[in-house]
């Protein structure tokens, strides 16, 4: 039994129609990345994962319990999936560290100083220590990024879902922000992750799948998606982004 | 690049300087303006010293007014002036320094324009008080009246005060819950939300007027429990009952003004529905809800001289009294004097806020 299992889930929105029945294993420890064109699904994906989009059909389990459909408690599900967003999302009226305590004191109960200590160590991981004072307004997109990062972990989730979290940012902060998940996925932190960061994906991933149009088209080792390709719509993607210098 | 470049020298001429721009014709007409403000000043300052007896008063005002009328007649000038310097600095073909000439000139003569039209609109204003030997200012501005009711007035404005700010005080709670009744989630929440929307309709639909008229006379009919209650207390519910309605709106959009991302944020994290709003959404949306409320609440101050038709002793109502007393809408002046005193530093308060939360975005 996988760590999480995505059967043949569909979404749609009206008559777009997102996902078209992907099934998905991630085990226990594993990387996974997420490829495609943008608009193929892998946001939505995500998104279905941690329930802040249902699923219109097939079914989610997590360690064999299904998160789909009615009667799920979603708070405590949530506790366990962490998400960290393109844009950040930080909390722009609260502190640094205010961001990153509240859902442990609010949501999981810890006392006030114990999560203090426990974010500011989380945060002094990361660098960001100096900041935990400041506001998420006066930070640079790498510098927020990063506790939005922290954020997610404080809740000490047993997955985390990574949607594009470089694709916002300054190209010379990309490689602070990818130098964090490279840690994480060092940890054994289980991961699923949407990138257009093709060679961070070579590097990290334990597995890769290409979306095509609401559909994996093609699931394997890095090694053989990037460079040896079976479909063709793959090759034809892999090398858009080689001629525009992200590979 | 090479050979093969777009741009070409041999195509494009380097343009003619541009020449300087004119001065003389915007000065002229900087002069007429002035002139004619000039000659209304004077004769809107006669008018003025006739109706006042030629008493000292009147005189130093006319002096001041006739002064300040002269003004613009200055930067008129310099305008010329300007003129002529473009003139002889285009004649020894310094065209920059020319250019430089025109546009100063240009800006002197376009203030003595600005100033002498608004020298017009004043003189002109004072002309229609005066004008009729003073018709316009017996019937809107008479200081014997406005002394004579003054004490009562001032009162009188009191019940306006006080009604306003209970008023409010409770429409922002009874808003509040009608917000949080639209804002029921799930099939659950169904009615309540509708209760709460046909509300807001009905009471945003029917003019505030007629609320109170239908309030404070009925109540005492149909709830003969309030016949023993001060009346200005049913002014309160009527217009708590219309504000309710607006103020609603103003809470419901200002949290649906918060972007979906930070909902999904705090969701993410497995922060409840509520503890979202609490922790989340609301400490964001009082920010700006806070100016379209102080909006309402000025609104709401103004709209307690409704009270005065149903014969609550508000400032309105007393005015009236006078004015029929002593034949001129001098005291109903005076309570619109009143509102003006009250409101205005209100109102820009309110765009204080705004400035300030308008730079605050730009500058993050």
């Amino acid at each position: 039994m996988a760590f999480l299992e995505i059967n043949d889930v569909r979404k749609s929105y009206g008559d777009n129609e997102v996902l078209k029945g992907v099934s998905l294993n991630v085990e226990r420890h594993e990387v996974v990345c997420l490829i495609g064109a943008s608009g193929s699904g892998k946001s939505t994906l995500l998104r279905c994962v941690n329930q802040l989009e249902q699923v219109n059909g097939g079914e989610i389990l997590i360690e064999g319990d299904t998160v789909t459909g009615a009667g799920v408690d979603l708070n405590r599900l949530r506790r366990d999936v962490g998400i960290v967003f393109q844009s950040y999302n930080l909390f722009p009226h609260m502190s640094v560290l205010k961001n990153v305590m509240l859902a442990p004191t609010m949501v999981a109960g810890v006392d006030t100083k114990v999560a203090r200590e426990k974010a500011m160590s989380l945060l002094e991981s990361v660098g960001m220590a100096e900041k935990a004072t400041a506001y998420p307004d006066n930070l640079s997109g790498g510098q927020q990024q990063r506790v939005a990062i922290v954020r997610a972990l404080a809740m000490e989730p047993r997955i985390m879902l990574l949607d594009e979290i470089t694709a916002a940012l300054d190209p010379e902060l990309v490689g602070d922000v990818l130098e964090i998940v490279r840690e994480l996925a060092h940890d054994g932190l289980t991961m699923l992750l949407a990138t257009h960061e093709m060679g961070f994906a070579k590097e990290v991933a334990s597995k890769v799948c290409f979306l095509e149009q609401g559909s994996i088209l093609e699931m394997g080792p890095p090694k053989q998606i990037f460079e040896n390709p079976r479909e063709e719509r793959t090759q034809q993607f892999l090398s858009r982004v080689v001629k525009s210098g992200r590979l | 690049m090479s050979t093969h470049s777009l741009v070409r020298d041999d195509v494009q001429n380097a343009p003619e300087p541009s020449a300087p721009s004119r001065v003389t014709g915007v000065a002229v007409i900087a002069l007429v303006v002035d002139l004619i403000g000039i000659g209304m000043m004077v004769y809107a300052v006669k008018l003025l010293r006739d109706y006042n007896h030629d008493n000292t008063f009147s005189t130093v005002v006319a002096v001041i007014l006739v002064l300040a009328s002269l003004a613009p007649l200055w930067p008129t000038v310099q305008g010329f002036v300007g003129g002529a310097k473009r003139a002889r600095l285009l004649g020894d073909k310094q065209i920059v320094a020319a250019r430089r000439a025109a546009a100063r000139g240009r800006e002197d003569a376009a203030i003595g324009l600005g100033y002498g039209a608004a020298t017009i609109i004043v003189a002109g204003l004072l002309w229609l008080a005066m004008t009729n030997s003073g018709a316009v200012a017996d019937t809107f501005l008479r200081v014997d009246a406005w002394k004579q009711s003054f004490d009562e007035l001032i009162h009188a404005f009191w019940i306006n005060v006080w009604v306003a700010v209970v008023s409010f005080a409770l429409v922002l709670i009874f808003g509040l819950i009608l917000a949080i009744m639209r804002l029921l989630p799930g099939r659950a929440g169904a009615p309540l939300r509708l209760i709460a929307t046909v509300y807001c309709d009905v009471f945003r639909a029917i003019p505030a007027i007629v609320t109170v008229l239908l309030v404070v006379f009925g109540a005492t009919l149909a709830f003969t429990f309030t016949q023993t209650w001060n009346i200005a207390w049913l002014g309160v519910v009527a217009l708590t009952l219309t504000y309710s309605a607006y103020v609603a709106e103003v809470y419901r959009a200002g949290l649906a003004s918060i972007h979906p991302s930070q909902s999904a944020a705090a969701r993410s994290l497995g922060l409840s529905y509520a503890q979202t709003l609490r922790a989340v959404l609301v400490p964001q949306a009082v920010r700006r809800m806070v100016p379209p409320l102080m909006n309402d609440f000025i609104s709401l101050q103004k709209d307690t001289a409704l009270l005065s038709i149903a014969a609550i002793p508000e400032v309105l109502t007393v005015a009236k009294y006078w004015e029929s007393k002593l034949y001129t809408l001098a005291p109903v002046t005076l309570a619109a004097l009143f509102f003006i005193i009250i409101t205005i530093p209100q109102a820009r308060f309110v765009d204080y806020l705004i400035n300030r939360d308008a730079s605050k975005r730009a500058g993050g």
